[in-house]
């Protein structure tokens, strides 16, 4: 691929006509407590407050640790979990206010890839039905193993796949049948959960050329959702990062990569080992302290706080921060910050025990 | 690096699983590595390379049953696999010890940390009671638990999967082991605790001046801390190099063939991926010529005659009659 049509690609499909957009979604899973009387004590707030928007034919990519909803809020936007509040608009339709057959019927247009293919195919199902389920859920006609044909030549499997088993195919192989059953409704979204993160680092690069592949042969959106962010700056135009409920920052791919600006976004990216000891011997890496608060009782202020290197003592423990632009950035680069142009400028500088500097002796040999 | 003595020297060490009416399977194949005092040797692999069941047959926790190991593996003066049982029990845990992938697994779900921990210093140091009990509280805090009093008393579902990872690697020292074999140590983490564990290893080895072993599958994490690099495919070692000399050089097509797939967080955006085709499942088997030939695209004729030696070649071990050279390498970034 060139790089500069890429890029070019890339910036079209940002600035044309929005696909889906999600406003303020929350999504409060209730903890209840009580044997007879059952009430609710509290809420873990998985989602809380998310607004994005994914450009048609573009990939965002959604990125966080474990815990943090983004899986949640994938799941929130095909309405797999009912949001407690917010909206989600695809195509112009309010999804929220759907119900029954409308809803059925619209899912067509929403599919999803899940992370571990064995978990999400039925062992005693062979592929051609696997494959031509969705078609019968939605009644479409015509002929069914002809169509199960094309979709397995389009992932890259041979017709004869159709007549065996799950579990005679390799994980990549596996994850192929999900991608075929995703596409077969020609759906315009696909949310893809971890699509690579249960396969072996060498089926993975041909599970995201293919996802690359499918999107420019039938012009699909993704949401892919993703805790490994070379994954997924690899294959996003959009890259939103979250953190225990909430979007902390979102850029363009190549903005967010060259000039993160939240704190959480540069731990998170120090922190993914580069295969090249000669990168890995001169970085600086930020370290957080602790783990991820639990999403029942976050911390009050901005998310962040309690495990952020540049902590300032106002603000961050007692305001949230909105996603805002940031002077001297493009307006599509957000951030939830309260101090990211003096985290920026370097005026205000990491806690020294947060920062690992490079080792200070390099091998002799280089 | 010291040039003395190694501490482990594996030698052709090989596992089958035999079953009842089915083929065995031979898992791991003429196996040779040394880890010497204060190195840190990276075992890399995908899944079915035999990275796992060769620590596991190091450390003697293989089944009796079903499985024949040949070879040896001389720790000190001993060969560990005709080591006697009781005297095995003393050296693991003692001077052998090991974390494995994923940690709840590995703990005792209905017994506090605090007694998993302090077994182990009752078992090999003849600590009892409160000594054993504050000892215990000084492994926590040295691997970085906070409030490590209170820890002791919960139970491992209490404690979150990097809290629990570090509370293995706190049981794992506490006997201060010469060798430490970690075992995917932190796929089953987020990147911002597998950089907290990593930074632990590193230091930890560092202050005891113990031997590491690391075994996993992420390139990333091998070539920040390991100094010597052996990588896996289908239970023989492929290639073995410095860790510097592997990544600058990879000479073996399928240590290329894993670099140039995996995506880059610090490559240009764009640039393509080269997938090794097939998938790991896709072997020959070494008897028939190179297990990696099916999906090897430098693959020759007499590949596919007779199993490739392992030969030296300038300072690196290599397993391949038709390796990579320096421009091919170059044309897979």
């Amino acid at each position: 691929m060139n790089d500069q049509t890429s890029a070019a690609s890339a910036e079209k499909r940002a600035s044309s006509d929005g696909l889906l957009s999600v406003r303020g979604l929350e999504v409060h899973f209730p903890i209840r407590s009580g044997i007879i009387i059952e009430r609710q004590v509290g809420a873990v707030k998985a989602v809380d407050g998310v607004d994005l928007d994914i450009p048609r034919g573009a990939t965002v990519g959604l990125v966080g640790e474990s815990g943090c909803g983004k899986s949640t809020l994938g799941r929130a936007i095909l309405r797999l979990v009912e949001p407690t509040a917010g909206t989600v608009t695809f195509d112009g339709t309010d999804l929220g206010a759907l119900a029954g057959e409308e809803l059925r019927r619209m899912r067509r247009q929403l599919q999803m890839v899940f992370q571990d293919p064995m978990a999400s195919l039925d062992p005693r199902q062979n592929v051609q039905s696997v494959i031509s389920e969705p078609l019968r859920a939605h009644g479409v006609g015509g002929d069914h193993r002809a169509r199960v044909r094309e979709l397995l030549d389009l992932v890259g499997l041979p017709a004869s796949a159709a007549n065996r088993y799950p579990h005679e195919f390799s994980g990549g192989q596996r994850q192929r049948i999900g991608i075929a059953r995703a596409i077969a409704l020609e759906p315009q979204l696909i949310v893809a959960d971890e699509p690579v993160s249960a396969l072996d680092v060498s089926i993975q690069a041909q599970v995201v050329n293919l996802l690359e592949e499918l999107q420019d042969r039938l012009g699909l959106t993704y949401l892919v959702i993703a805790h490994d962010l070379a994954v997924v700056r690899h294959i996003a135009d959009i890259v939103a990062v979250m953190y225990l409920g909430g979007l902390v920052e979102q850029a363009p791919s190549d903005d967010l990569y060259a000039t993160p600006l939240h704190p959480y976004t540069k731990a998170l990216m120090s922190a993914v080992p580069i295969p090249d000891p000669a990168v890995e011997d001169a970085r600086q890496r930020i370290l957080l302290q602790g783990d991820l608060p639990s999403p029942a009782d976050p911390p009050p202020g901005c998310r962040f706080h309690t495990r952020c290197p540049f902590r300032q003592p106002t603000r961050c423990a007692d305001e949230r921060p909105a996603l805002r632009t940031v002077a001297g950035h493009p307006a599509t680069h957000r951030v939830a910050c309260h101090w990211a142009e003096d985290i920026e400028a370097g005026r205000i500088q990491p806690a020294a025990e947060a920062v690992i500097e490079p080792d200070p002796a390099p091998d002799p040999a280089t | 690096m010291t040039n003395s003595e190694p501490l482990l020297d594996v030698r052709d060490l090989s596992v089958t699983f035999t079953r009842k009416g089915g083929p065995s399977v031979r898992a791991v194949d003429g196996v040779s590595f040394t880890v010497r005092p204060g190195e840190t040797v990276g075992l890399v692999g995908e899944s079915g390379s035999g990275k796992s069941v060769t620590s596991l047959a190091v450390m003697g926790l293989l089944p009796r049953r079903g499985v024949q190991v040949g070879g040896q593996v001389a720790f000190d003066d001993d060969d560990l696999l005709t080591l006697p049982r009781d005297r095995m029990r003393d050296i693991r845990g003692r001077d052998i010890a090991m974390v494995f992938q994923d940690p709840m697994s590995s703990l005792n779900p209905v017994v506090p940390i605090g007694i998993q921990v302090t077994e182990v210093l009752e078992r090999h140091q003849d600590l009892k009671g409160d000594t054993a009990r504050a000892a215990a509280e000084d492994l926590l805090s040295r691997v970085g638990i906070p409030d490590p009093a209170r820890r002791l008393k919960e139970y491992p579902h209490q404690l979150s999967g990097g809290m629990r990872q570090r509370a293995l690697i706190a049981m794992a020292l506490a006997c201060r082991p010469r060798l430490l074999i970690a075992d995917e140590p932190t796929t089953a983490l987020d990147v911002t605790i597998q950089a907290q564990i990593i930074e632990l290893l590193k230091e930890l080895v560092q202050d005891t001046g113990a031997s590491l072993v690391m075994i996993t599958h992420d390139l990333g994490v091998v070539a920040g801390l390991c100094d010597t690099v052996h990588v896996m495919y289908s239970g023989r070692i492929v290639e073995s190099a410095g860790r510097r000399e592997l990544f600058a050089q990879p000479r073996h097509p399928y240590t290329g063939g894993l670099l140039a797939s995996v995506p880059r967080l610090d490559a240009p955006r764009g640039a393509p991926l080269h997938p090794i085709p097939g998938s790991p499942t896709d072997v020959l088997r070494w008897s028939r010529g190179c297990a990696f030939a099916p999906r090897c695209p430098n693959r020759i004729e007499p590949c596919t005659d007779g199993p490739p030696p392992l030969e030296s070649i300038g300072g690196r071990s290599l397993r391949c009659l038709n390796p990579l050279t320096e421009t091919e390498e170059v044309a897979t970034r």
